[in-house]
C-alpha cells in the first residue's frame, strides 16, 4: 500500500493502478466492478481495432476493449496472464484489457495534479489527472471520455 | 415544493390516470356524448388534480385547474351549452392542464403565452359573474358552484373500520364541516353493543348526522370527504328549501342578485339528482383515486418486473443447458426423462410468456398523446385533419410503447405537414376538406403491426428521387422502382434542411425513425399511391426477450438467424447454382433466381472458401417473398434463444441485431437478415472494416 504522510486529515480517494501499453494508469476504485483474468472473446464484426469482442459475464454480454490500443499504443496480444478490468459507467458495463494490475492507491485529493492540456490525441483527452510518485507518474483515466462511443444515436426528434 | 419525492411521485402517477380519464371524457363529449355522467367524470378529474396540486402549492396548476373546473361545473349544471366551440376550448384546456402538470413535474415555469389565451377563453364562458364571486366564500375551494342560493345539506356519516385504521378522526371531519358554515350535529349511538364482549375497538358503531347550512354548493362539503369517501358510509342530501331567514341573516356579499337564477326548482333539481348519484362510489372504471380501494389494476415497480424477466431468461438458458447435457448423455429417445424435459420446456415458456404479458400495456395512452400531437400539428399548419385511432387496446411491451413515442410523433407530423393537403387543394382534388389520418394497431401472427395511413397526396417521388441524387445517395443513371424510391426516405442523410417547417424537419429524418424501429427488432415499410395517400407500416416482435432462432455455424463461429425470417433451408445442387457478373452467385429455386449472400463475407470476414454446393443455404424471406439465400457452413439446430441486450455497451453493429448466450455459455451473435440484404444491393463502404480473418480467438 502506498502511503503518504498523513498530517492533515484531507479527503482521500482510492484508485486501482495498472499497466497498459507499458505505462502506468489508474482508475477511481468506485468505477470498478471486478477484475478477471483474460477469457477468449466472441468477435464483433465491423468493430474498431481496439474492440476485441464480447464476453459472457454471468449472463450479461460485455464488450472488451484493448485499453492500450484505444489510447493509441500498439495492440496487446492477450494471453491468460493478461487482466480484464470490468468497469461500470452509469448503466454501461465494459471490460478493459490491460497488461497487469499493480496496486491499490489511496491518494489525498490535494496531491493530484491536473493533466497538461497539450496534444489533442486520444490519450490526453482521456487523462483526468496525474499522480506524481518518486519513480513514476500515474495517469488517472477518465472513463467517460475514453468510452464515449462516436456513433451514439440521436433518437430525439 | 415538498421535498418528499415519494409523495410527489404518487401524485404525478395519479395525475397520469386522471389526465387519461380527462382526455377520454373530453373525446366522448366531442363525439356528442354529453350526458351528466361523462361531464361529471371530466369535472371530477380536474377537481382531483386541482385538490392534490393545492396540497403541494403548485399555484399555476391550481389556478388554471380552478377556472377549468368552474367552466365544467357550469356545463354540468346546464348553465352552459355543450356546443362545438366550448368543447374545442375544453379540449385545449385539457392539453394545457397536461402541460402544466409536466411543468410542475419538471419544476419549470409554465409557458404563459400558451396558457393565458386558453385561460382567457375559459373565462369568457363564465362571464362577469366569475370575477365577483371570487371574493365571497371562505370555503376550502373558491366555489362558484351550480347553485347561487344558499343550501342546506344533511350529511349522514358512519365511519367503518378502515376509516379508523387509516388514522382518521371523526372530530377533524366535523370540525372541518363546522368551518364551512352553521352546523348542527347529532350522534347516533344506537348501534353500540350492549356489553363489552361483543365490542370490537377497531370497528365503527357511531353514525353522525349533521345539518350544514348556508352553502352555495356542495363542492366544499364534498371535498372534506374526498379522501375518506370509501372508508365510511356517507350520504349527502340537499335539504328541500333554503330557509328564507338564512338568506336575510347572511351578510350579503357583493353579488349582483338580479343576475342570479331563481332559487328553487331549477337550481335544486341538478343538485338533488346529483347528490344521490354521487353517494354511490365514484365511477370505478375510469379512476383509481383512492389508494385504499381495491383497484382492477396493480401498480408495480418496473424494476421488479425486469428482474423477474431476467431471472426467467436465465431459467430458459439453464433449461437449454440441461437439454444439451442430457442429449450428450445419450439416453434412449423413449426415455421418460426426455418427456419430462419437454414438459419443463413448455413450463419455462409459459412462465416467460406470463411475465412478458405483465409488461404488456395497451397502446392507448400512446395513441392519446398522438391525438394531441395531431391537433397541434393541424393547427400549426392550418390544415384540417382528423386523427382516427384503431386498435387502442392492442398490447405491447412497455419499452415499445416508450420508444415508439418519438418515431410516431415524427411520422404524424410529417403526414400532416407534407402528406395531407390544404383544404383548398383537397377540394380541388375532389376530397373532403378534412383529411383523415388513421393510426392503427393490430396483432398478426406473433407481431404487432402499427400503421399510419393518410389520405393525402402521396409521396412526391420525383422530388425524393431528385433530392437523393443531389445528396449522392443514388446516381442519376440508376433506374429505381417506385418502392425503392419510397424507401430512399430512410436513407441516412436524406433529411433535407430545405424541408424545415414549423414542425417537421429539424434536420432529423426518417432514418432516425427507422433506427429506432430497428432497435426494437422491428421493420418499417412504406407504400404510397400518388393522389390517394401514404401508408407507413411498422412491424414489431411481440416478445422482446425471446426468439426462435436457427443456430448455424460459419467459419467456426456460431451464430443465430431468426426463424421468422427463414422460409426454407436448402442444400444446393450444383445444377441450381449459377453466376451473374463477377461476384454474384445465384440460386435457382422453383423457377426463380435468387441472389446468394455469403454470411462470412458480409460480416467482414473472409470465408473459408468452401464451394457453395457444400454449404447450406437459408432462404430469407420478407412477407413470404424470397429475398436472397444466406450461405452458411452448417446448421446445428433450432432453438429458442434469450435475447441479451447489448444495451449502451456498444453502438449498432451492422448486420447484427443482438446476442444470445448458448447452452455452453458461449456468446452467439444474432444475424439481422434485413441489413445483409440492403448491404448487398447498396454496398456499405465501411471505413472500419479491416480485411481480417473472421475467426474465433480460441
Amino acid at each position: 500500500m502506498s502511503t503518504k504522510t498523513e498530517v492533515e486529515r484531507e479527503a482521500k480517494t482510492e484508485y486501482i493502478a495498472f499497466v497498459a501499453g507499458g505505462q502506468s494508469f489508474c482508475v477511481h476504485i468506485k468505477k470498478i466492478r471486478e477484475i478477471r483474468s483474460w477469457t477468449p472473446t466472441t468477435i464483433l464484426p465491423f468493430a474498431e481495432p481496439h474492440v476485441l469482442g464480447v464476453i459472457n459475464l454471468r449472463g450479461a454480454v460485455i464488450p472488451i476493449i484493448d485499453l492500450a490500443a484505444k489510447l493509441g499504443f500498439s495492440k496487446i496480444k492477450p494471453t491468460e496472464r493478461h487482466v480484464i478490468i470490468i468497469v461500470a459507467i452509469d448503466q454501461r458495463v465494459t471490460g478493459l484489457l490491460v497488461e497487469s494490475v499493480s496496486e491499490i492507491l489511496s491518494i489525498q485529493d490535494g496531491l493530484v495534479k491536473d493533466a497538461p492540456k497539450s496534444a489533442e490525441d486520444d490519450t490526453s483527452r482521456a487523462v483526468d489527472g496525474i499522480i506524481p510518485r518518486e519513480t513514476d507518474m500515474i495517469k488517472i483515466v477518465n472513463l467517460n471520455a475514453l468510452l464515449a462511443t462516436p456513433d451514439t444515436k440521436v433518437a430525439n426528434l | 415544493m415538498i421535498a418528499d419525492s415519494a409523495i410527489l411521485d404518487a401524485f404525478f402517477e395519479e395525475c397520469e390516470d386522471l389526465l387519461s380519464a380527462l382526455t377520454d371524457g373530453l373525446s366522448d363529449m366531442r363525439e356528442g356524448q354529453t350526458d351528466s355522467e361523462t361531464v361529471n367524470a371530466v369535472f371530477r378529474a380536474v377537481h382531483s388534480i386541482k385538490g392534490a396540486a393545492g396540497a403541494f402549492s403548485m399555484d399555476e396548476l391550481v389556478s388554471f385547474a380552478h377556472t377549468f373546473e368552474t367552466v365544467l361545473d357550469a356545463l354540468r349544471s346546464d348553465k352552459l351549452e355543450p356546443e362545438e366551440n366550448l368543447l374545442r376550448v375544453l379540449q385545449r384546456a385539457g392539453d394545457i392542464l397536461a402541460d402544466l402538470v409536466d411543468h410542475a413535474r419538471n419544476d419549470t415555469p409554465a409557458e404563459r403565452d400558451k396558457v393565458d389565451p386558453v385561460l382567457a377563453e375559459l373565462q369568457g364562458f363564465l362571464g362577469d359573474e366569475a370575477e365577483e364571486e371570487e371574493f365571497v366564500f371562505e370555503a376550502l375551494t373558491l366555489d362558484f358552484g351550480s347553485v347561487e342560493t344558499l343550501q342546506s345539506y344533511r350529511i349522514s356519516f358512519r365511519p367503518g373500520p378502515e376509516f379508523y385504521a387509516t388514522g382518521n378522526d371523526p372530530l377533524l371531519v366535523l370540525r372541518a364541516l363546522s368551518e364551512l358554515g352553521p352546523l348542527e350535529v347529532n350522534c347516533d349511538t344506537s348501534d353500540l353493543p350492549e356489553t363489552l364482549d361483543t365490542f370490537t375497538a377497531t370497528d365503527g358503531y357511531l353514525t353522525w348526522t349533521a345539518e350544514l347550512h348556508d352553502q352555495t354548493s356542495d363542492l366544499a362539503l364534498r371535498e372534506i370527504f374526498e379522501f375518506i369517501e370509501d372508508l365510511c358510509a356517507l350520504e349527502i342530501v340537499a335539504l328541500e328549501q333554503p330557509e328564507p331567514d338564512a338568506l336575510a341573516a347572511f351578510d350579503p356579499p357583493a353579488i349582483d342578485l338580479s343576475a342570479m337564477p331563481e332559487p328553487g326548482a331549477a337550481a335544486d333539481a341538478p343538485v338533488i339528482t346529483d347528490a344521490p348519484v354521487e353517494v354511490a362510489p365514484p365511477d370505478p372504471p375510469k379512476q383509481s383515486r383512492k389508494s385504499t380501494k381495491a383497484s382492477a389494476t396493480l401498480r408495480v415497480d418496473p424494476d421488479r418486473v425486469d428482474r423477474l424477466i431476467n431471472a426467467v431468461g436465465e431459467l430458459i438458458i439453464n433449461q437449454s443447458v440441461i437439454s444439451q447435457r442430457i442429449e450428450e448423455a445419450g439416453l434412449p429417445s423413449s426415455s421418460d426423462l426426455l418427456a419430462d424435459l419437454d414438459d419443463y420446456k413448455l413450463l419455462a415458456r409459459e412462465i416467460q410468456e406470463g411475465v412478458m404479458a405483465i409488461r404488456a400495456q395497451p397502446v392507448k395512452p400512446l395513441f392519446q398523446r398522438m391525438l394531441r400531437i395531431a391537433r397541434e400539428a393541424a393547427d400549426a399548419t392550418g390544415k384540417s385533419v382528423e386523427l382516427v385511432t384503431e386498435g387502442e387496446t392492442t398490447e405491447v411491451d412497455k419499452i415499445v410503447v416508450e420508444r415508439l413515442a418519438d418515431p410516431l410523433t415524427h411520422m404524424i407530423r410529417n403526414a400532416i405537414d407534407h402528406g395531407i393537403e390544404t383544404p383548398e387543394k383537397r377540394a380541388e382534388a375532389g376530397k373532403e376538406a378534412t383529411g383523415i389520418l388513421r393510426l392503427r394497431a393490430s396483432q398478426s401472427s406473433g407481431s404487432i403491426v402499427i400503421q399510419i395511413i393518410d389520405d393525402g397526396a402521396g409521396l412526391n417521388r420525383d422530388r425524393i428521387h431528385k433530392i437523393a441524387i443531389e445528396k449522392g445517395l443514388v446516381s442519376a443513371q440508376d433506374t429505381l422502382s417506385e418502392t425503392e424510391i419510397d424507401h430512399l426516405l430512410f436513407a441516412p442523410g436524406f433529411s433535407t434542411a430545405a424541408e424545415v417547417t414549423n414542425l417537421s424537419g429539424r434536420g432529423v429524418g426518417m432514418d432516425v425513425v427507422k433506427t429506432a424501429i430497428t432497435e426494437l427488432g422491428g421493420k418499417i415499410a412504406i407504400s404510397s399511391i400518388t393522389g390517394q395517400g401514404t401508408t407507413f407500416s411498422i412491424t414489431l416482435p411481440l416478445s422482446l426477450a425471446v426468439m426462435d432462432g436457427m443456430v448455424i455455424g460459419v467459419n467456426d463461429q456460431t451464430m443465430v438467424v431468426p426463424i421468422a425470417n427463414i422460409l426454407e433451408t436448402i442444400r444446393p445442387k450444383a445444377d441450381d447454382l449459377s453466376k451473374i457478373g463477377q461476384k454474384t452467385d445465384l440460386l435457382r429455386i422453383r423457377g426463380e433466381y435468387v441472389p446468394i449472400v455469403d454470411l462470412a463475407d458480409r460480416l467482414g470476414g473472409v470465408s473459408e472458401g468452401k464451394p457453395l454446393s457444400q454449404r447450406v443455404l437459408l432462404l430469407i424471406h420478407n412477407d413470404s417473398v424470397v429475398q436472397y439465400a444466406l450461405a452458411v457452413d452448417h446448421i446445428f439446430d433450432q432453438r429458442q434463444v434469450v435475447l441479451k441486450s447489448m444495451v449502451g455497451n456498444y453502438g449498432a453493429i451492422p448486420g447484427i441485431s443482438g446476442a444470445t448466450i448458448l447452452g455452453d455459455g458461449k456468446i452467439a451473435l444474432i444475424v439481422d437478415p434485413a441489413f445483409n440484404f440492403d448491404a448487398h444491393l447498396h454496398p456499405v463502404t465501411n471505413s472500419h472494416v479491416e480485411d481480417r480473418q473472421f475467426v474465433n480467438q480460441d
